[in-house]
């Protein structure tokens, strides 16, 4: 017997999810689908604009979601470093492969570790006045703090979406996706445009881990739930595809609000890797993938 | 075309002696090995033995990362995955049948060695980094089907009682670093061998350029899906004996980040490209741990891994080993 109260429920929630999952996979849509860099650390950057967000919020009552928009340029001109060094050290040899994975695997490691010390392991919270109530629709309650989730994830999508297709910066980051031979030819520097986008990509971070710790409580070690999550949402979607990260995003986040409802909570982290594991076995290009 | 007789005997000769050459770092490192032995019987307490067993540990799991991540260039992510079955299999065995450990460790070893073929079936046909990708998240779904298993303990954990003492080796600490001492000298063995085989030289070639390799005729995938199975399953064999050294266990420890990092970092500290490198990583920085988990937190420990690991990679990318190469070099 199909209880429609609750599948209905677990629907909405899905999406709602899902808009919050666009916020978080689009920088790794841009780093790793676009630009062809492993940034495996992408979940710890969010973890850290969790943490900015709490800290601005406990300290001096800032909304989370604006001290993170506050921080996001400090987070670009510190992304567009870190691709400098990953260059300089690993890809202009040709061997980003394993050394570049370690790499970033060490960064997640330490942001997660330095996170650990500096804050403990105890769940921490922000305040603000849109945590808590909701609206009710029928019997189908949608939280304020999803819904901002949802609206912030997608301005995000489409803010880099019309950043790609209409500045000149923008189109450079495509063609760097398609083919960085093709854009030196041209006149084009392949190393700066790919600094420009990985500083993008971990700007998206830090305000996504705002949205995060709006949505839930956190503690340093959760970050590794989302690398199967963004990972997932990357490769469903076709890679560079950014309208394929919205669908890939939303289908995770139904799939797992499914999950938790039917199945409960604690199975809800293994629904990532199902879904990467099938898409690689079945078909790796993706939904939109070429 | 007919070679002398005589030229033949010599070059069978030489390769004697090269192979003799060969095999003196390996006798060598028995010698120490059984020293250290000594060592911790003349101190004699159960810390000696645990702390070793520790170190000896991170050799095994170090040495078989780096038959898959050293040789091959794949990066395997999931370690504490693959140790965590070997965990857990000792678990359900200690729970329903109660074999020796020497019994257990073969299960578990075909456990994790299973485990290994069917995420390298699946994903070591794409470019490897997503076979990397896939390890990542495959700790987290093992640990969730752990947490929602609740008969070995869940996420609550569960406790192994350990006997006192065993027949003829003494205290059973004593009796579980000798355990990981001959797993240690096996697994070493074993690397060995895949380095020198023809098996060895085909992952080399498949990491310098797999698709030279694979037009050369080298099976690729074939040879990646056992390296896969071998490392993973050195690695379950290396958790066996975990659940009866620890006494709880509990998914936290079981997957714990140490083993994860640990792991990764101490070949590359080491050096990937000779069986020594891990080995000499694994020493180093687990020594360095277990002195260094008395004095300071083992939060700030593990930084202290990861900030290694990261400046190794970026301005040392051979490791300890490379390092030392280039100074002989330098010198001659």
């Amino acid at each position: 017997m199909l209880n429609w109260d609750l599948l209905s429920n677990a629907l909405v929630s899905g999406v709602l999810l899902g808009g919050f999952y666009c916020a978080v996979a689009v920088g790794i849509t841009i780093a790793f689908g676009m630009l062809d860099i492993v940034n495996i650390a992408h979940p710890a950057f969010i973890m850290m604009g969790a943490f900015i967000a709490y800290f601005f919020n406990t300290s001096y009552g800032v909304d989370p979601l604006l001290a993170c928009v506050i921080a996001a340029p400090f987070a670009y001109i510190g992304g567009r470093l870190m691709y400098r060094l990953y260059y300089l050290a690993f890809e202009r040899h040709g061997e980003e492969s394993l050394q570049g994975l370690a790499f970033f695997f060490g960064l997640l490691f330490i942001i997660e570790v330095g996170l650990l010390l500096i804050f403990g392991v105890d769940y921490r919270f922000v305040e603000a006045r849109y945590i808590g109530p909701g609206i009710e629709i029928g019997f189908v309650s949608i939280p304020w703090r999803m819904l901002i989730g949802l609206i912030v994830g997608l301005a995000m999508v489409g803010g880099v979406a019309l950043f790609n297709a209409k500045t000149f910066t923008g189109r450079a980051i495509l063609a760097v996706s398609q083919d960085p031979g093709a854009l030196r030819l041209v006149g084009g520097d392949p190393v700066h445009v790919k600094e420009i986008a990985f500083g993008i990509s971990i700007a998206t971070a830090i305000i996504a881990g705002a949205l995060l710790i709006i949505i839930q409580p956190v503690e340093p070690s959760i970050g590794r739930d989302f690398i199967g999550r963004v990972f997932a949402i990357c490769v469903l979607g076709g890679m560079t595809s950014l309208p394929g990260t919205v669908i890939a995003a939303m289908l995770l986040g139904i799939a797992e609000a499914l999950t938790t409802t039917y199945l409960g909570p604690s199975w809800a982290p293994a629904v990532s890797f199902g879904i990467l594991l099938l898409t690689l076995g079945v078909r790796p290009s993706g939904i939109l993938g070429r | 075309m007919t070679l002398p007789h005589a030229s033949d005997s010599a070059v069978g000769e030489n390769r004697a002696r090269l192979r003799a050459r060969a095999l003196l770092p390996l006798a060598g490192m028995a010698i120490v090995l059984a020293l250290v032995f000594f060592a911790l019987d003349w101190v004699g307490t159960d810390y000696a033995y645990l702390a070793a067993y520790t170190v000896l540990q991170y050799v095994v799991l170090a040495t078989a990362w780096n038959i898959l991540g050293g040789y091959a260039g794949y990066v395997n992510f999931a370690s504490a995955a693959f140790f965590a079955v070997g965990v857990y299999t000792s678990v359900i065995v200690y729970k329903t049948v109660k074999l020796p450990l020497i019994a257990t460790m073969p299960l578990a070893a075909v456990a994790a060695g299973l485990l290994g073929l069917g995420v390298g079936y699946l994903t070591l046909r794409l470019r490897g980094t997503f076979f990397s990708i896939a390890t990542l998240a495959l700790s987290v779904v093992m640990s969730t089907l752990v947490v929602n298993w609740a008969y070995v303990g869940g996420s609550r954990g569960v406790y192994v009682l350990r006997p006192q003492t065993i027949d003829f080796f003494g205290p059973y600490t004593r009796y579980l670093c000798i355990v990981m001492l001959i797993m240690a000298i096996l697994s070493i063995v074993i690397a060995r061998a895949v380095e020198r085989s023809w098996f060895g030289r085909g992952l080399a070639a498949l990491k310098d350029d797999e698709i030279a390799a694979e037009c050369a005729g080298v099976p690729s995938l074939r040879l990646k899906l056992a390296a896969t199975a071998l490392s993973g399953a050195l690695m379950g064999a290396a958790g066996a004996p975990f659940p009866f050294f620890v006494t709880y266990v509990d998914p936290a420890t079981a997957f714990g980040l140490s083993i994860a990092v640990n792991t990764i970092a101490m070949p590359l500290i080491g050096g990937t490209s000779t069986w020594i490198g891990p080995v000499i990583g694994a020493v180093l920085l687990g020594s360095l741990q277990q002195i260094a988990t008395v004095t300071i937190s083992s939060a700030l420990n593990l930084l202290i891994v990861g900030v290694l690991m990261v400046i190794f990679i970026t301005l040392a990318p051979n490791g300890i080993v490379g390092l030392v190469q280039k100074i002989r070099e330098r010198r001659a």
